[in-house]
């Protein structure tokens, strides 16, 4: 072990974003396999990177397929059914397809109370998704509702695939959008 | 606070004092900033030295509970020849707080110094920093911090020359308020769902992968190099009238206040001048009306349990509420408490694992019976309802998940009565449609 990261950041690896299962180009081959195979020495079980694994077959993917969940078993002796169960349990893992840029919004109370639910309205209105979970009809974006992204200091806090941008009011989000093509 | 604001005279930076200095996250900068001294001088001491070195400066745990950190240093076995682990735990979703994230986006070799001062006072050779999957610009500085400290030999095989091998691997999470509960840490950590562990046994016998493990918080252990480069002398000196809660305590205060962020107090610190001077108290025309103090997990206080509460763990407790981790969250009278207090139980509802039946079904019933007040349907008999539920929800389950959930409502209930008696007598026009 030389460096020390696990080397599966947030938005390492570039943004790939194509959102079909397509199994023909295997997850972990290349690049990504050598990230992964850097990690095993880290731990003492192979299962311990299943995380790390995920959030690379997503990076790759840009959500959990079935294809991609398939193949995180694999690489890591695990049956499918197993990883499936682990992927439901965390939010941040899409169980299917999102727009291009994924939009995560604080509305827990600390945030509620400077005035999350406007920013809120505000995204599903100018990104034409109109409401919670759907794509907006040219694919460009997706927005949830989040629990506390650990920024009340700064509402409203929203996630933009992996910007974190601090201090949102509803008069800022047409010129941040206007950064996500 | 240091950032975004100057810090204020009455705050103590300790760990906030480069909050803001962006040369202050490079190995270089850091260490001209006195950095990696304390590391230096724990490699020269025995590890024993180190944990008494930690009980005498008085430190506990930030991260919620407040346990002595030398203590539960000292409970891990000696010399029984297995692996130890160190975990920190950086996974901070705890409403109201957002400290662990400002140490690590700013003084990320605080927290690598702290966490290689841990593995050696501890016997372990590694330290799994386990960072929620939302804060992508903490992972960033803390990767580069990291690969910057193996260059030096802060972390590696041989740390300054030692002889120790202390390795430091981050780890992210993937969005679950749960994996900060020590225990769904460590199963998440293994590659499992996180659901919290039954204890015993207490991790530092069996814990991160069934071997003997210490947990802590980002700002316990950002705090440990200070303590050891001044003194634990100095640290304890660092205390406003009781002992049993030294040091400083970063407080991260949000809602209605006119300054919001994050201060740095000495324990001890008047809850007023922390909300009143140093956060610029309320905005103009409008008055307190409730304070949650250590994040939404803890009891509301009221306005004048504020006025007579020093800010540390007894005071807080003297006073109706915790410090938990210093995730205060202040509300001003245009607050609506029975929907906030809703919106808590909803949080709740959502990240529980659903492992406890008392957790799982009472933070669901909780917050439709709140849903049902908000909406103008409630019932006379729902807050005694509520009350009834909490009790069960309270010291019953695996984790304290559950408790948390009714602290704010048992506690809403008690201490702003009338608030949810103007719905359910109608007086207030209800805000939400029942679905
Ligand atoms: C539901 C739940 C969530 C928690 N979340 C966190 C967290 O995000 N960060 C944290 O440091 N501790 C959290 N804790 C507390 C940890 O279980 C543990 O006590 C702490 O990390 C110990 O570190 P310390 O002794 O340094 O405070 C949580 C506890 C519970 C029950
Ligand atoms: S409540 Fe929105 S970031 Fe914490």
């Amino acid at each position: 072990m030389t460096a020390g990261t696990a080397g599966v950041g947030a938005g390492e690896g570039g943004g790939v974003e194509a959102h079909h299962d397509a199994p023909h180009v295997p997850i972990f081959a290349g690049k990504v396999k050598e990230r992964l195979d850097a990690l095993f020495p880290k731990y003492p079980t192979k299962q311990a990177c299943l995380l790390p694994a995920l959030w690379m077959a997503q990076e790759a993917r840009g959500w959990i397929s079935p294809g991609a969940l398939t193949e995180v078993a694999a690489v890591l002796g695990l049956t499918p059914a197993y990883v499936r169960g682990v992927v439901t349990f965390y939010t941040m893992y899409h169980t299917h397809p999102v727009g291009r840029h994924f939009i995560q919004v604080c509305t827990t109370s600390p945030c509620h109370l400077c005035g999350s639910d406007d920013v809120l309205t505000a995204l599903l209105r100018e990104t034409g998704c109109g409401e919670l979970g759907a794509t907006s009809a040219d694919g460009r974006f997706t927005v949830i509702e989040v629990e506390c992204l650990g920024a009340c200091g700064f509402p409203t806090p929203i996630l933009i695939g992996d910007d974190f941008i601090e201090s949102v009011t509803p008069e800022r989000i047409s010129g941040i959008l206007q950064g996500y093509k | 606070m240091g950032f975004p604001h100057p810090s204020h005279p009455k705050e103590t930076p300790v760990l906030s004092k480069y909050f803001g200095d962006a040369a202050a996250r490079s190995f270089r900068g850091w260490v001209e900033r006195g950095g990696y001294e304390g590391l230096k001088k724990a490699l020269g001491m025995t590890p024993e030295a180190v944990v008494e070195e930690m009980k005498a400066s008085g430190l506990r745990g930030r991260g919620g509970a407040g346990f002595p950190t030398g203590l539960k240093w000292s409970f891990m076995p000696k010399d029984d020849g297995k692996p130890h682990y160190l975990v920190c735990n950086a996974d901070e979703s705890e409403p109201g707080t957002f400290k662990d994230r400002e140490i690590m986006r700013w003084t990320p070799h605080a927290l690598i110094e702290g966490c290689a001062v841990g593995c050696h006072a501890i016997g372990a050779e590694c330290c799994y920093i386990y960072i929620r999957g939302e804060f992508t610009e903490p992972w960033h500085v803390m990767s580069a911090a990291v690969e910057e400290a193996y260059a030096h030999n802060a972390l590696g095989e041989n740390v300054f020359g030692s002889g120790k091998r202390i390795e430091v691997v981050l780890h992210r999470g993937a969005g679950a308020y749960i994996c900060g509960e020590e225990t769904a840490l460590m199963n998440s950590l293994e590659g499992k769902r996180g659901n919290p562990r039954i204890k015993p046994p207490f991790p530092a016998q069996a814990g991160l992968f069934a071997l003997p493990t210490t947990i802590n918080n980002v700002e316990t252990l950002a705090a440990v190099p200070h303590i050891l480069t001044r003194g634990a002398a100095w640290y304890k000196g660092l205390c406003l009238g009781n002992p049993k809660s030294t040091g400083t305590k970063l407080i991260s205060v949000c809602g209605h206040v006119m300054r919001p962020g994050n201060y740095e107090i000495t324990l001890g610190t008047p809850m007023k001048e922390l909300i009143f001077d140093m956060c610029g108290g309320m905005r103009p025309g409008r008055t307190l009306k409730a304070v949650i103090p250590g994040g939404s997990s803890v009891p509301l206080m009221t306005p004048e349990e504020v006025d007579q509460c020093a800010t540390d763990y007894e005071g807080i407790v003297a006073c109706g509420s915790m410090l938990g981790s210093g995730g205060m969250i202040v509300m001003d009278d245009s607050t609506d408490i029975v929907y906030e207090i809703y919106r808590l139980a909803k949080f709740y509802a959502h990240e529980s694992c659903a492992q406890c039946t008392q957790c799982r079904e009472g933070t669901a019933w909780t917050t439709k019976i709140l849903a049902r007040i908000l909406s103008g349907q409630g019932k006379s008999s729902d807050l005694d309802l509520l009350l009834d539920l909490s009790e069960n929800m309270t010291g019953k389950t695996i984790c304290v998940l559950s408790d948390s959930c009714a602290a704010p409502i048992v506690s809403g209930i008690q201490k702003f009565r009338a608030d949810f008696e103007a719905y359910l007598s109608r007086a207030t026009a209800p805000v939400l449609a029942l679905a």
